[in-house]
């Protein structure tokens, strides 16, 4: 497999008030260009600790990542980030939260108009290009999130890292960003790693699925292939014996084998 | 445009002048106005009426308010009368002291606001100073006011500096709590955007710092306004403090009154223009 993205024996040490503390250990994992990962895993087994390390958020204790022919030493727009929670600046409009990615990214790249017109055609992509003008707080969960993901876009990063982007949203409205979320990888054939703790999701976007076990120490338990072919349809898929039996690895490695620990569970 | 003109003139004339929508507005805004104006009038004018039959006997030591307008007249009346030295109206010793007050106060929140972020942004300046601004902040002002005359030697400057020691306290530990409270994901977002530490400034920290440095501002101006006043009294010249002292060592208590009727009007005008300042620059700044 020709490796785009590698994390090789990447380990992350907390140095915590009761000493140090093991999060994740040994992580190794290849990606190719244009591929689409998972990792999933119960909560606070260590998931965003190996993303932000991907991120270069936060740096390896061991072990490192490196990305095209670069090792990853420090945060940058070519690992666009989007978070959980509603990372967009309240004070800013939705033009502006992403304008202030693009000036950056491509201030020199680009001229003004050029500018603004990336900015555009990435609100456009996710659907957010009729609110241009709003704030934040004036509009939904998943549109922030929508703003997130075009902001990230925006940045052509060379691997897009999603952390639980669609945690915080309801059902319908996590359905509906998937479906945005496949149309783009399709079109655009970014190369992405998402965190996601729902098991249709993982399956439903993923190509491949990382399964996680449990901290302390976690460590990646399962790799799973997904071999449903692209474009996906989340109606016909519930019918599909591969769908099933993805479904039902997943489902077996972590509510069987790797059940999640009983201070965790909620 | 002629033909909008004439529309115009139409309507002007056949419908009257207010469009028919705005009548119904004008009078919910008009009620709206009335109930937040009308119980502070009727209660002031209890207030007055109490404080006049409680004075009004013979041998009352405090003038009722009837007598303290009829005694202040001339003062009131005329606020900008200038006979030299300290007998000027009651407008050039607000106008004094309030120059004091900008200019000791300008110094704290420009000082207090880089200090403030400088303890915010530094764990190290944090862990040292924190505790120290914990202890001076409980000074009161006019304890540094002799201090201040032994180092400074002149009465304008050691006012100014009373008052911008006792404004920057609450500026410096707002301005560094907003900044420790900058979300993580602000921090994250401008890590991966690669901000230098001017853009990091100007487009993250600040704006997610403006509501806390306004909150200090506000607490700041308040507490430069009660500090000018007792400073005046103690260090003359031309002020409303110094006023309010004169006018004591000349038993007017009538114009004590009157003088302590517009320096609560003022601090509360201060008050108010810092709060909407601070509302015009945050815009339309959500709170989270
Ligand atoms: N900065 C940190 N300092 C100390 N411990 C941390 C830090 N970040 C995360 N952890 C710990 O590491 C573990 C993994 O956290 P995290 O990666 O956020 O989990 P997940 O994303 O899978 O829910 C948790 O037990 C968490 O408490
Ligand atoms: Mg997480």
């Amino acid at each position: 497999m020709s490796a785009y993205l590698s994390i090789s024996g990447v380990g992350v040490t907390f140095s915590g008030q009761n000493g140090p503390y093991v999060a994740v250990r040994d992580i190794n994992l290849n990606v190719a260009k244009g591929e689409f990962i998972s990792i999933i895993g119960h909560s606070g087994c260590g998931k965003s600790t190996v993303l932000n390390v991907v991120a270069g958020l936060n740096r390896a204790t061991t072990g490192g990542v490196i990305l095209g022919s670069t090792e990853v030493t420090s945060p940058g727009p070519d690992r666009a980030v989007v978070f959980q929670n509603h990372s967009l600046l309240p004070w800013l409009t939705v033009y502006d939260n992403v304008k202030l990615a693009v000036d950056k990214v491509h201030g020199k790249s680009k001229s003004a108009a050029e500018r603004d017109a990336w900015v555009r055609h990435n609100l456009a992509l996710v659907g957010m290009d009729n609110a241009l003008e709003k704030r934040p707080h004036e509009i939904s969960g998943g549109m922030k999130q929508r703003v997130g993901i075009a902001r990230a876009l925006a940045m052509e990063p060379k691997v897009l890292l999603l952390d639980e982007p669609f945690g915080a949203l309801d059902a319908l409205t996590r359905a509906t960003l998937q479906d945005t979320v496949m149309e783009l990888h399709a079109k655009l054939d970014n190369t992405v790693i998402m965190i996601t703790h729902d098991v249709d999701e993982a399956v439903l976007l993923s190509d491949r699925v990382v399964m996680m076990t449990n901290g302390p120490a976690a460590t990646i338990g399962e790799i799973l292939d997904v071999r449903l072919p692209h474009p996906r349809d989340r109606l016909k898929l519930a019918g599909e014996p591969e769908y099933a039996r993805c479904r039902q690895a997943i489902m077996e490695f972590l509510y069987a084998r790797h059940r999640a620990p009983k201070a965790h569970a909620a | 445009m002629t033909i909008k003109a004439d529309t115009f003139a139409k309507s002007g004339l056949g419908e009257g002048l207010l469009p028919a929508s705005l009548v119904p507005r004008l009078v919910a805004g008009g009620k709206a106005a009335a109930a937040r104006v009308v119980p502070p009038l009727l209660f002031l004018a209890l207030l007055l009426a109490i404080w006049e039959i409680a004075c009004s006997r013979a041998g009352s030591p405090l003038p009722p308010p009837s007598k303290v307008v009829s005694d202040t007249w001339t003062l009131i009346v005329d606020p900008f009368f200038d006979k030299g030295g300290m007998n000027k109206g009651l407008f050039w010793h607000l106008a004094s002291s309030l120059k004091r007050v900008a200019m000791g106060f300008s110094i704290a929140a420009v000082v207090g606001i880089a200090l403030g972020v400088l303890v915010g942004q530094s764990t190290l300046a944090f862990r040292g100073l924190d505790p120290i601004f914990q202890v001076f902040r409980t000074v009161p002002p006019l304890a540094w006011l002799p201090l201040s005359l032994a180092a400074l030697r002149q009465a304008e400057p050691s006012a100014i500096f009373v008052i911008a020691i006792t404004a920057i306290w609450p500026i410096i530990l707002n301005t560094a709590v907003g900044i420790r409270n900058i979300p993580q994901d602000y921090r994250n977002i401008s890590r991966v955007l690669q901000l230098n530490g001017a853009e990091y400034f100007f487009k993250i920290m600040l704006p997610a710092t403006v509501p806390f440095m306004f909150t200090g501002l506000k607490i700041g101006v308040g507490l430069s306004w009660l500090a000018i006043v007792a400073a005046e009294m103690l260090i003359g010249g031309v002020g409303i403090g110094f006023f309010i002292w004169d006018a004591w060592n000349s038993s007017l208590i009538s114009e004590i009154i009157l003088a302590l009727i517009y320096v609560g009007l003022v601090g509360f005008i201060l008050d108010r223009i810092i709060a909407m300042i601070g509302k015009w620059v945050s815009g339309g700044m959500s709170a989270g």
